[in-house]
């Protein structure tokens, strides 16, 4: 299987597959590599299936048929942060184009990632969706990763877009409050895809399918919806409970 | 060999272009290595003529210390001042981190011991007889003074050449007390970085040569002023 960076290192894939290996007597090989390293793998008939979070790219892999069986499996999701005393008074805002309103009228300090990671084109995303050009002194494109991102909006009493894995872990090192979360425009979705065994027919289409069953299935939703780091839930399943 | 192609193209193109975020990182660049070495030519001179010229106990000691120094790495120096200026440090309300002005002063501590161990060089090498002589000679310590650094105005340009090329090329610092902020402390060498992490090659050498050229710039003039008699 191939899979982006972010399952594997949060420790969620550690908890998923021995479930499934020892139903199926099984070891799923993991190559965890960005989406669209995984997506490329499979599209060469490399792997059996993949697990990723890029849904357009996604849905033209099944389209050009290189992949079949696509399901959404969970989503995890950004949220917007800042200092507790939220001078934008974020916290009051109905939906994140309206948050983000708030941040650019009262020109509170916005710390962007700036670097073209896929937190920085969700929250160019955003702003779009606001129909605000972010410009001027109070909006910062730092050009760094999430942590660095994160310390510098501590600091300088700023507000940011983070993941809320990354979040979660620096919770404790840095106290910027979460004043906007949980509207489906700040999902990040994941799904699961077998690699078609038209196109590839020495791949093993049916441990693929017993995986992506397993995964949408009621043992796999589960194990993902408990899933938690610090306490914290980092994904959520696409089925049912919806926050 | 089309990477370095692409690269010298994307260079030219950059360049030619005056793109108002390069010309802004150039701009940042020089004017932190600029103040940067600029204070510590004031504190490193007249400490590298102190040790190179004068006797006292521990100087054996001070001068392996001095010379240590020089290779200070720049991610330890920005860790220390980031402790100082952050907001859980001594010296946080002054709201200086992720400013220019944090960058000059880590720059200033990473060239201080620098520019100190040349100028204590120059000033062994020198004459020792320039000051007495000068003095019986009339002139006033001030006077004398000023005559031995102009005769060892060479081993002092050297001081500020070397250390010049290490802030102006070290990307450390500027990354952690600066945080690469576009249009406002991004410098030459942290766009390189940036450039990088984001798989864009090719334009990161194209700022790699463009830093190149400003490096080569700066040091025609400076030996040009080196050149001139006083």
């Amino acid at each position: 299987m191939s899979t982006t960076t972010s399952t594997e290192s949060s420790g969620l894939l550690a908890a998923l597959l021995p479930p499934f290996e020892r139903a199926n007597g099984c070891t799923v090989n993991v190559i965890a590599v960005g989406t669209g390293k995984a997506l490329k793998l499979g599209e060469a008939g490399d792997v059996d299936v993949v697990f990723v979070h890029a849904r357009e790219l996604e849905d033209r892999f099944v389209a050009q048929g290189h992949g079949i069986d696509r399901k959404d499996v969970m989503y995890n999701d950004f949220v917007l942060l800042g200092p507790r005393a939220d001078p934008a008074k974020v916290s009051g805002a109905v939906g994140p184009a309206d948050a983000l309103r708030r941040i650019a009228a009262s020109k509170a300090l916005f710390i962007s990632r700036g670097d073209e990671s896929g937190t920085h084109r969700k929250e160019q995303e955003l702003w779009r969706a606001a129909g605000i050009v972010p410009k001027g002194s109070w909006y910062r494109e730092a050009g760094q990763g999430m942590g660095e991102v994160l310390e510098m909006a501590f600091q300088k009493r700023g507000y940011t877009l983070s993941d809320r894995g990354t979040y979660v872990a620096f919770r404790t090192r840095i106290d910027l409050a979460i004043l906007f979360q949980g509207d489906a425009q700040l999902r990040n979705p994941y799904g699961v895809i077998a690699v078609s065994p038209a196109r590839h027919p020495h791949v093993r289409y049916g441990l693929a399918r017993k995986f992506t069953d397993f995964l949408t299935g009621p043992e796999g939703q589960r194990i993902i919806a408990e899933y938690r780091i610090a306490g914290e839930p980092l994904f959520f399943p696409a089925m049912g409970a919806e926050r | 060999m089309e990477f370095f192609a692409d690269s010298m193209n994307a260079a030219l193109s950059l360049l030619l272009s005056a793109d108002p975020d390069i010309l802004h990182a150039v701009l940042t660049s020089l004017l932190v290595s600029g103040g940067s070495i600029l204070l510590a030519s004031l504190m490193g001179i007249p400490l590298g003529l102190a040790v190179g010229l004068s006797e006292f106990p521990l100087k054996r000691p001070a001068v392996t210390l001095l010379n240590s120094l020089v290779a200070l790495p720049t991610v330890l120096v920005g860790l220390v001042v980031y402790g100082f200026l952050s907001r859980r440090g001594p010296l946080g309300s002054l709201g200086l981190l992720f400013t220019p002005a944090a960058i000059v002063i880590g720059g200033t501590i990473l060239c201080t011991p620098i520019v100190a161990h040349y100028a204590m060089v120059a000033a062994k090498g020198a004459d020792a007889r320039i000051l007495p002589t000068a003095m019986t000679l009339g002139a006033g310590p001030v006077r004398a003074w000023l005559k031995f650094v102009s005769e060892i105005r060479f081993g002092i340009l050297a001081a500020v050449v070397a250390g010049f090329g290490r802030v102006v090329s070290e990307v450390g610092i500027a990354m952690m007390l600066g945080g690469n902020i576009r249009g406002y402390t991004r410098t030459m060498t942290t766009a390189i970085a940036l450039e990088t992490s984001k798989g864009k090659f090719a334009e990161g050498m194209a700022l790699g040569v463009v830093l190149m050229a400003v490096a080569l710039i700066v040091n025609v003039f400076l030996s040009l002023l080196q050149q001139r008699r006083p």
